[in-house]
């Protein structure tokens, strides 16, 4: 499904703020993988979503989704593959184009952009009920402009959007980490919803352990810009974050208080 | 003494006069500032090629009908070269790197050069006796006619183009090029294109008020950008204080060359006030200030430290 190979980068190159952020990624994603990926700030996961997104060219190394390699190609090109959802609820939506102009411009994603009116007669049927699966009531507001929603409404939307055409891949760059607790775990709950109803391959960056433990099929730990573990299927299952923290503290060599302080 | 000899010196009916003539030139500078809208308010991008795309548009179209061309094929080829130089702003924005501000600047002054050469000098008449022109001051009645035919069916077709999956691409990459970009859209090309549109619409502008005017001039786009940017301010303000929540996308397209008139006719009302046209710029540049900051010391006036200090000291007085 998805082919990491060897991928490095380094930002900065050749001036004292040199940062090398991934060094030689190997991943191999199976078809239906739900992976979640941990790690301190400054581990590479972003920059690791990032790559595979194409944010920016890797210095080495190659990407392919689907047995189509991405490496040489944009962003934008890549943008039919993959579902994103970032961090910041603001960077997902249009805030001053209203939720069913969000919903038109995301289920043309991977399509070229004609001379047909933006929003077509069927589709306003198809975001309705949508809308209805988020469960807040942004159904009767489809033409509220985006900007008036809350952090939690817009990542629920960004969500959707990210889902509304069924990407091979869907990136989730610690989506719920600017939420109030309970809002974060209803996003949460969405994602798993809409992962498993459309068999989604996606990759989750999370800072909360239990989170990671408890959802998707497959762990990765990152340090320093590599994947330094790698657990999956029964093994995962058993995990426990106190098992977690101790591996951590085995691979990075550093102590494990410290290591709670940053992963906790 | 001096003062009542200057105000029974101001005519009323001069003033009435005026009216159609300014309202003509105003629909005009409408049009102008429905390529200033598309840029400033859509893309999120600050673009003074304009004021050299203007006198672009006016040059070419003046030699083109003193060269005997019919004046819709002189206006087609004035649009193709705001095109031209909007696609020269946007490469050097997006392909080259350039800050946007920059980039329009580079163009402004090139087209500056390339304005002299078409015109060979520094301005060029055309007599409405001799050519079919189809706007000019000395029939302002059918001019206020024609401008506002073309100023109808521009809204027309901008309310259609935005509306589109390419248009919702431009409004969605002027409001957020992040998130468009994860959206599969090739957000370089949309301000490439978006740019040259918003140009071909103000070098037609330029094209129509040459005609008017009866001459093209180096200079006639001088600070084109701020008579622009008050039209689409005055607008927004006025549309927004009469329409409040019903202020809708065509509105809006409206509003843009209403602000224009607005313009028009407050210029018109201080020239009868026999203000010297010296400081017609100056007042321009007070005009656009005052309405660009009435918004924000609004929402200020109610969201202020000042306020909420007041509100501090008397709950605990």
């Amino acid at each position: 499904m998805l082919n990491l190979c060897n991928v490095h980068k380094t930002f900065n190159i050749g001036t004292i703020n040199k940062k090398t952020a991934l060094c030689g990624i190997d991943l191999h994603l199976n078809e239906g993988d739900f992976v979640t990926v941990i790690g301190g700030n400054g581990a590479g996961k972003s920059t690791m979503l990032n790559a595979i997104a194409g944010v920016w060219p890797v210095d080495e190394g190659t990407i392919s989704i689907n047995g189509i390699p991405v490496t040489a190609l944009p962003e934008y090109k890549r943008a039919p593959y993959i579902g994103r959802v970032f961090q910041d609820p603001m960077m997902g939506t249009a805030a001053n184009m209203e939720i069913e102009e969000n919903l038109a411009l995301a289920f043309r994603r991977g399509h070229r952009r004609t001379l047909r009116w933006g929003i077509g007669k069927s589709e306003r049927g198809l975001y309705r009920q949508a809308l209805e699966k988020l469960g807040l009531g942004l159904e009767n507001r489809m033409t509220s402009k985006v900007g008036l929603l809350s952090g939690g409404q817009r990542q629920a939307l960004t969500l959707l959007m990210a889902t509304l055409q069924k990407p091979k891949l869907l990136l989730l760059d610690e989506h719920t980490a600017a939420l109030d607790p309970a809002t974060a775990s209803k996003v949460l709950e969405l994602s798993d919803q809409f992962i498993a109803e459309n068999h989604l391959t996606a990759m989750m960056i999370t800072h909360n352990m239990t989170d990671a433990i408890r959802h998707g099929n497959r762990l990765l730990m990152m340090n320093a810009g590599k994947i330094i573990l790698d657990i999956s299927g029964a093994e995962k299952q058993k995990l426990k974050k106190a098992d977690l923290l101790q591996k951590f503290a085995e691979i990075s060599g550093t102590q494990e208080e410290t290591d709670e302080v940053l992963l906790s | 003494m001096e003062f009542i000899a200057y105000l029974s010196s101001l005519s009323p009916a001069n003033l009435l006069a005026a009216v159609p003539g300014n309202v003509a030139q105003g629909i005009i500078w409408g049009i102008m500032a429905l390529g200033v809208f598309i840029t400033f308010r859509l893309l999120n991008f600050a673009d003074l090629t304009v004021d050299g795309t203007f006198a672009t548009g006016g040059a070419v179209t003046v030699v083109l009908i003193l060269s005997g061309t019919p004046v819709p094929v002189a206006l087609a080829a004035a649009i193709a070269a705001g095109i031209l130089a909007g696609l020269v702003t946007g490469i050097l924005n997006t392909l080259l790197g350039i800050p946007d501000i920059l980039a329009g600047i580079l163009t402004q002054i090139s087209l500056w050069s390339i304005n002299l050469l078409t015109l060979s000098g520094a301005n060029k008449a055309v007599n409405v006796d001799k050519y079919p022109l189809i706007v000019t001051l000395r029939n302002v009645q059918s001019s206020i006619v024609t401008a506002l035919v073309f100023a109808a069916i521009l809204i027309c077709v901008l309310y259609w183009y935005f509306g589109t999956e390419q248009g919702s691409a431009i409004r969605a990459t002027g409001s957020n090029p992040h998130m468009s970009k994860a959206q599969g859209i090739n957000i370089d090309f949309i301000k490439i294109l978006a740019i040259s549109l918003s140009n071909g619409l103000v070098a037609l502008s330029g094209g129509l008020l040459s005609q008017y005017q009866g001459f093209a001039d180096i200079k006639m786009g001088q600070g084109s950008i701020v008579i622009g940017l008050a039209a689409v301010i005055i607008g927004e303000v006025l549309g927004n204080s009469l329409l409040g929540k019903h202020m809708n996308f065509a509105y809006r397209l409206i509003f843009v060359v209403f602000g224009g008139v607005i313009y028009y006719l407050v210029i018109g009302l201080v020239m009868w006030l026999k203000m010297p046209t010296d400081l017609l710029k100056l007042l321009t540049a007070v005009i656009v200030a005052v309405f660009l900051a009435i918004p924000y010391l609004r929402a200020k006036a109610k969201n202020s430290f000042a306020l909420a200090g007041k509100r501090g000291s008397q709950k605990n007085a």
